[in-house]
């Protein structure tokens, strides 16, 4: 990733950059980041994945969720540099090469999005949900999805695609 | 948005955060699970010279119980691990009411109860919490370690009682001396929104009889609200429903809400007046919930 930076003189030599070394998707990567680059930055324009969707940038909307360390957390709060050595798994890392993740299968089957701007935090806060609870209650699903905002569905079908999900993963776990 | 340009460390030890704090001084900020501090640096209202990333400091993340009943919360214990805590459904009503209604589930994964208190936000919920249960911050700086009550802890909103090159490293809730009860409501518009009204309600009971009580507010003031009289109220006696609406009663006067979008100034007091009583009529007194704490889909009755 090449950042551009101002000519100030001196200053400009002074620009802290830190190498990092984290996982993304499965894949090892490097990159030299400023402190200040944030990880929704890092993911969309250094790594080029730009499923993960930058939508109010004052984590209340939960389009830019992804998973540090399979916890869902919101990228545009939290430091590029604060993810060296661990794994980020984004939306893209749900499919396998040919086959869609029963949770993107889930939102087509029961038309869980509309304009699908939420879509992507949507499914990284119900992975991490149906990885430590596989067979959730509607209820649980709500409670876990109350961090991401979606303006266009009134959530139902997103509820019954996250319930749809959950039961094909259950099926094919046996 | 970008925070203006920082310095950025990620110390190993203590020592080290420490001594990065001391060369730092008042432009040096900890950075914990960074869900108020991030959002503050990207609106420039907070832009620190320097940031020290407290995360890979090893042996923060706990919370515990001693063995006689003081349960300690570390720097790096998140909101998630208090929302997931068999010991505090157990042994800390107050506490396991709260957790759930902090912030929303995923920025739960990565806040920190200690950081809040630090944040001091008069609209932080733990803060009423750690208030209404006479807990106190552990703090370490180059001088060693002291123990700051958590009135005296927080000293205005967003204020701390911590030096430049001091970090808070846990939280401790004293023992209760008798049955511990209580709860936390909060009123909240929609997930994830601060708190209209968070009441935080913690009464312990020998024999029969109210030995300590805490009652303190949220959102209804400059800053957490410590409403000594109205606990005081509650004390020497067995719960009745009157010592529980003259409690109820001075909680209200506490209280020193403003009308806002939120609501009015007086159905914010009004609704102090509510929580009160709806915490120490569901389970202050042991008996099930007698009034209204069961049943509908009001976030806030998820407390209960």
């Amino acid at each position: 990733m090449t950042i551009v930076y101002e000519d100030r003189g001196d200053e400009a030599a002074e620009v802290p950059v830190r190498r990092i070394k984290f996982t993304i998707n499965g894949q090892k990567k490097i990159a030299e980041v400023e402190p200040r680059l944030l990880l929704s930055h890092l993911i969309r324009r250094g790594v080029g994945l730009t499923g993960t969707h930058m939508g109010c940038d004052t984590t209340n909307c939960g389009a830019c969720t992804v998973l540090v360390d399979g916890r869902p957390v919101k990228s545009c709060t939290m430091l590029a540099v604060q993810v060296d050595g661990r794994e980020v798994t984004t939306v893209e890392g749900l499919s396998g090469p040919s086959e869609l993740h029963p949770l993107q299968e889930g939102f087509k089957q029961e038309h869980g999005l509309q304009c699908g701007f939420c879509t992507p935090g949507m499914m990284m806060a119900a992975k991490a949900l149906l990885d430590q609870n596989p067979d959730p209650t509607e209820d649980e699903v709500r409670w876990a999805l109350s961090g991401n905002l979606c303006r266009c569905t009134g959530y139902q079908n997103i509820v019954k695609s996250v319930l749809w999900a959950a039961d094909k993963l259950r099926s094919q776990a046996g | 948005m970008y925070p203006s340009r920082f310095r950025y460390e990620a110390p190993r030890s203590i020592d080290e955060a420490i001594s990065l704090l001391h060369e730092g001084g008042d432009e040096a900020k900890v950075l914990a699970g960074g869900q108020s501090l991030v959002p503050l640096m990207k609106l420039r209202f907070a832009s620190p010279e320097l940031v020290v990333d407290i995360n890979n400091l090893p042996g923060l993340d706990y919370h515990r119980e001693d063995a006689d009943g003081t349960i300690r919360i570390g720097a790096l214990c998140r909101h998630a691990d208090l929302e997931r805590s068999a010991l505090l459904k157990s042994k800390q009503p107050v506490m396991a009411a709260a957790a759930p209604l902090i912030a929303d589930p995923i920025v739960r994964n990565r806040g920190t109860l200690v950081g809040s208190l630090c944040h001091a936000d008069p609209q932080g919920d733990w803060a009423s919490v750690v208030t209404a249960l006479g807990g106190f911050v552990v703090a370490r700086g180059p001088a060693g370690r002291r123990r700051i009550g958590i009135d005296d802890f927080v000293t205005g909103p967003f204020q701390n009682a911590l030096e430049p090159d001091e970090i808070a490293v846990e939280a401790v809730i004293p023992a209760p001396k008798g049955a511990l009860a209580g709860g936390y409501l909060k009123l909240e518009r929609r997930v994830g929104d601060f708190a209209t009204v968070g009441v935080a309600v913690a009464v312990e009971t020998s024999a029969g009889t109210v030995t300590r009580a805490g009652i303190a507010l949220t959102g209804v003031g400059g800053a957490t609200i410590n409403a000594a009289e109205a606990a005081q109220a509650l004390v020497g006696q067995p719960l009745s429903e009157q010592s529980i609406e003259a409690a109820a009663d001075l909680a209200a006067q506490a209280a020193r809400p403003r009308t806002d979008h939120r609501g009015s100034a007086e159905y914010k007091r009004h609704m102090v007046r509510t929580f009160v009583v709806r915490i120490l009529n569901a389970n202050g007194d042991g008996s099930a919930a007698a009034d209204g704490a069961g049943g509908d889909e009001d976030s806030a009755e998820r407390a209960a």
